[in-house]
């Protein structure tokens, strides 16, 4: 008889972990055609799934197999015009025709190419595959909430789910011996009497073997008496609060929108501070982004205003790095705060200005940050803001990094190469 | 099974079709069983107990990447499968096989569950009737499967991988895997009848065997000065004949490897092994099952257990698994095994009711006699080469327009050397059959010698047949597997009917890297 089941409900991700090794195993594959999908995609979708496209040769399994050539022969159906003795020209390749059913064809298709899809998450984490904040450190609060519970020995007060039993019946078990030990004494005398009395019998000491026999039997019972367990034998479990230093970290995202910002720019601009929110969204929790715009009046916005808005105005960098420190002495005190600062513009600054902005990041901003990542979009000659730039990161090549973009291409590289995972500088988040 | 029960209580019913609509419901699966059961008991068709399982499409994608197995170790190259495949279904360019079966006890075949009323009787003959009493009737799965124990075998050979990977790293597991998967087509006995694999003993043997195989193996590898007489030996070729199951060969003699990987090794084979009688009797396989649910159907619509409408459905996705384009067809991708074999025992049952005077010349045996006996006796005793040879008949040959061609590389052309007329179909005949001889579509590839006292190479020697060169590509990344399994150096020898070393695959070990080079005596025709 036949037994008819229902698997329908059964797990049907059973080729999960196949395909993760798979993913594994082309590794470089994928992460190629991460960075080719983020090249072409519009600002607003870099967050999706992706298909990944591998040459099948790359992922062929050999097995010993014949090639072309030697003498084999070859039976197809469908003869309409063919007699015995017919020659037929070889066809070119050796391909076609000639590879007819006695032969298995490498992956049995004829596709050049594998395709499949990653989703969402795997693409961001190819995508983000390496990258870290630099310079990360645990800094040590004051007022921290985050605390961890550690043992701390043994206590005799506690709630009775941190009661320690091997501990308490241990000194239940003392306890006893050290209030019983007199009794216990006396009685071994005495059964020691008992016994030479029993060894020479002798009618007289009948009556004294009796009380003796007596006076034991009341010692035992006293010793019962004795309470097996009691209160100050309990002992619990000490648990003592920790307070945990923990890595609060705040990333500034500055962005130039003043009128000398092409549209162009301005999207690369904020397709790069887009691969920067999603990397902070994806690794760290904790991570607080604060937005600026600036032209020549710097505002703190929300996320959706600083993608989306439109503005346009002369531009004067330093009033958002002053309003950037501002924010840092009033919300963000550097004692508990790990701060990032990055900043995206096409160089355009006005006049005097850079070499106030020098000035704010050298005294205000590089004492106070982690880490100051600036990126100039342009195709032209860099101005004066390139310049003084440039003279900070020589002199703080730990903490400040700068990079220029060409063009849409350069943007996941440069955003990888500011990012990247720095061996021995890792702290741990 | 269903002997016992009486065939009167289904005479009510004969008149009353089992189902009208489309959906199929538990119950109505069920009914449908019960009348294929009775049928199928009547063409004697004796089935190992029937498992029938309903899953969704995505269980059957999964089913699919793990050799359709229900269990399997993991190894990306499933993964690869996985992707593969649901990147064809999704994009519409592959309908997923209504079914998959799998030879064990009780036989378990899997329904989808997309699929409508007519499909799922249809899978339920085909592969519960059909399918299911081929792996119990056929000699081959009968004398080199044993269908208990597989699902029990993979279960082991799963838990034993996992831990492996637990201890030695996934990234070791998984090369020697490549390896023994690249080599999986030379790792079956093909002459010598292994035992049937059993979960509880393998267990109880694992131990056993580590202690063997160390202690034999360090004789071989014996590097203590020998006494003069038994260096006379030494002129012996070890292995002293020629090894052809090179897995088995490495996993008893390879000097380097740990006990896990000569398991990992023995696992592979063993599946291998399992999956050999299928590769052979493809053809008759899919065309017993397609014969007996193009059979049984039509019984149930005699009786008038299906309805018209069911039956031009049936008939619908009956004639498209048959479909068998002609050769200049864009859709041709060789013969259809289905339609191959559904042909031949389709005109078995022919040339016993109906024989002409060719079948009454040509199968004398046969003509006139009872047609089930007749299909019975094919599927048993034959694989697919033999099954050809003996049972391809000249109405076959006619109907399915067959010509062979000759294809040499000596000559600038290709010739028609058999077509289907009265001078070729015995010739025709030979040249299929030969196509399903594996013996002829696998390269011939065995353990020759190995340097014990020396370098501790290994040579194989690849017997050419029909002059036929191996593919060099593959060879290469074939003999790097090798090597990373043998520890030394490799070689490979080509060598025609002679015994005359045509060309050589090497490869040599410099530092971690392989190597392979070739070396041709004679210009490798091309």
């Amino acid at each position: 008889m036949s037994l008819i089941i229902d698997r329908r409900l059964n797990g049907k991700k059973k080729s999960t972990v196949n395909r993760q090794r798979f993913l594994k195993r082309y590794r470089h594959h994928v992460k190629a055609a991460v960075q080719d999908a983020i090249d072409q995609r519009s600002i607003t979708d870099v967050d999706s799934g992706s298909d990944v496209t591998i040459p099948r040769k790359d992922l062929s399994e050999p097995f010993f197999h014949h090639a072309q050539g030697g003498h084999c022969g070859h039976v197809h159906p469908g003869n309409h015009e063919f007699h015995r003795g017919d020659r037929i020209q070889r066809p070119p390749g050796g391909d076609g025709q000639g590879s007819g059913a006695g032969q298995t064809s490498d992956g049995g298709e004829g596709a050049d190419e594998f395709v499949f899809q990653i989703n969402r998450d795997e693409f961001l984490e190819y995508l983000f595959d390496d990258l870290e904040l630099p310079n990360l450190l645990r800094k040590e609060l004051k007022d921290s909430t985050d605390y961890q519970l550690k043992r701390a020995g043994f206590s005799t007060a506690g709630s009775p789910d941190r009661l320690n039993i091997v501990r308490s019946l241990r000194a239940a078990h003392a306890r006893r011996i050290a209030l019983s030990g007199k009794d216990r004494k006396v009685i071994r005398t005495l059964k020691r009497q008992l016994r030479a009395m029993e060894v020479s019998p002798d009618p007289a000491d009948q009556q004294q073997a009796t009380a003796l026999r007596e006076e034991i039997k009341s010692l035992n019972k006293k010793l019962k008496r004795l309470p097996f367990i009691d209160d100050f034998d309990l002992r619990f479990n000490n648990m003592t609060k920790v307070p945990q230093p923990s890595s609060k970290a705040v990333m500034f995202c500055v962005m130039d929108v003043s009128g000398s910002m092409t549209q162009e720019i301005k999207d690369m601009a904020k397709r790069f501070f887009l691969l920067l929110y999603l990397f902070l969204e994806r690794n760290y929790e904790a991570v607080e982004v604060v937005f600026i715009r600036h032209h020549s009046e710097a505002r703190e916005c929300d996320e959706h205003d600083f993608f989306y808005a439109r503005e346009t105005g002369g531009t004067i960098v330093s009033k958002a790095l002053l309003l950037t420190h501002d924010i840092i002495e009033r919300r963000y005190p550097p004692s508990q705060w790990n701060i990032y600062i990055a900043q995206a513009s096409d160089g355009d600054n006005w006049g005097e200005d850079s070499t106030k902005c020098y000035d704010i990041i050298l005294d205000k901003l590089l004492p106070v940050c982690q880490y100051f990542a600036y990126v100039e979009i342009t195709d032209l000659h860099h101005q004066n803001l390139w310049y003084e730039y440039a003279t900070i990161a020589e002199s703080y090549p730990d903490h400040f990094a700068m990079q220029h973009i060409h063009s849409y291409s350069d943007i996941y590289p440069t955003f990888r190469r500011l990012f990247e995972k720095k061996e021995g500088t890792h702290v741990g988040r | 099974m269903l002997a016992a029960e009486a065939p009167e209580s289904h005479t009510i019913r004969r008149k009353q079709p089992l189902s009208t609509g489309s959906e199929w419901t538990f119950e109505l699966l069920d009914l449908y069983d019960r009348e294929f059961a009775r049928l199928a008991d009547k063409f004697r068709l004796d089935t190992y107990p029937n498992q029938i399982e309903v899953i969704s499409s995505e269980q059957m994608l999964d089913a699919y990447s793990s050799v359709g197995m229900p269990l399997m170790y993991n190894h990306w190259s499933y993964g690869k499968t996985f992707l593969n495949n649901q990147q064809n279904y999704q994009r519409g360019r592959m309908g997923l096989a209504y079914e998959i079966v799998i030879n064990s006890n009780p036989c378990i075949a899997y329904l989808m569950e997309e699929n409508t009323m007519p499909m799922q009787a249809l899978v339920i003959a085909h592969a519960c009737y059909g399918h299911n009493s081929f792996f119990k009737g056929n000699y081959l799965f009968r004398q080199w499967t044993d269908a208990s124990a597989i699902i029990d075998y993979l279960l082991f050979a799963k838990h034993y991988i996992a831990q492996c990977e637990e201890k030695h790293g996934v990234s070791a597991v998984e090369e020697m895997l490549d390896a023994c998967h690249a080599l999986m087509n030379q790792g079956v006995n093909r002459y010598v009848r292994p035992a049937p694999v059993s979960a509880e003993q393998e267990q109880a043997r694992l131990r056993e065997r580590e202690a063997y195989i160390q202690r034999n193996l360090n004789d071989l590898w014996r590097t203590i000065p020998v006494s003069e007489q038994s260096q006379s030996h030494q002129d012996e070729r070890f292995p002293k004949d020629p090894e052809e199951n090179l897995l088995y060969f490495i996993e008893k003699n390879a000097p380097l490897l740990e006990t896990w990987q000569r398991e990992i090794i023995r696992i592979v084979r063993k599946v291998a092994q399992y999956f050999y009688p299928q590769r052979q009797t493809q053809v008759m396989n899919e065309g017993w099952a397609t014969f007996w649910h193009y059979h049984l159907m039509h019984e149930m619509y005699d009786e008038g257990l299906i309805t018209e409408g069911f039956i031009l459905e049936f008939l619908h996705s009956h004639s498209s698994v048959v479909f068998q384009p002609a050769f200049d067809d864009p859709r041709y991708s060789g013969i259809n095994p289905y339609a191959l074999g559904f042909n031949i025992f389709r005109d078995i049952r022919r040339i016993c009711e109906q024989p002409t005077e060719e079948d009454r010349e040509w199968f004398p045996d046969l003509a006139g006699s009872d047609w089930l006996d007749a299909v019975h006796f094919a599927m048993k005793n034959f694989k697919d080469e033999g099954f050809i040879l003996q049972y391809l008949s000249p109405r076959v040959m006619r109907d399915m327009r067959l010509f062979s061609i000759d294809d040499n590389d000596i000559n600038p052309y290709l010739e028609v050397d058999a077509i289907h007329d009265e001078q070729g179909y015995r010739q025709l005949r030979e040249n299929l059959a030969a196509l399903y001889n594996l013996g002829n579509r696998e390269p011939n590839i065995q353990v020759y010698d190995v340097d014990v006292r020396g370098d501790r190479s290994l040579t194989l020697r690849h017997y050419l047949h029909q002059n036929r060169p191996l593919d060099r590509d593959s060879t290469h990344e074939l003999l790097k597997h090798l090597h990373r399994l043998w520890g030394f150096d490799v070689k490979l020898d080509s060598v025609d009917q002679d015994n005359i070393v045509q060309y050589t695959f090497i490869t040599k070990s410099t530092g971690s890297k392989e190597q392979v080079k070739v070396t041709s005596k004679k210009r490798i025709n091309r």
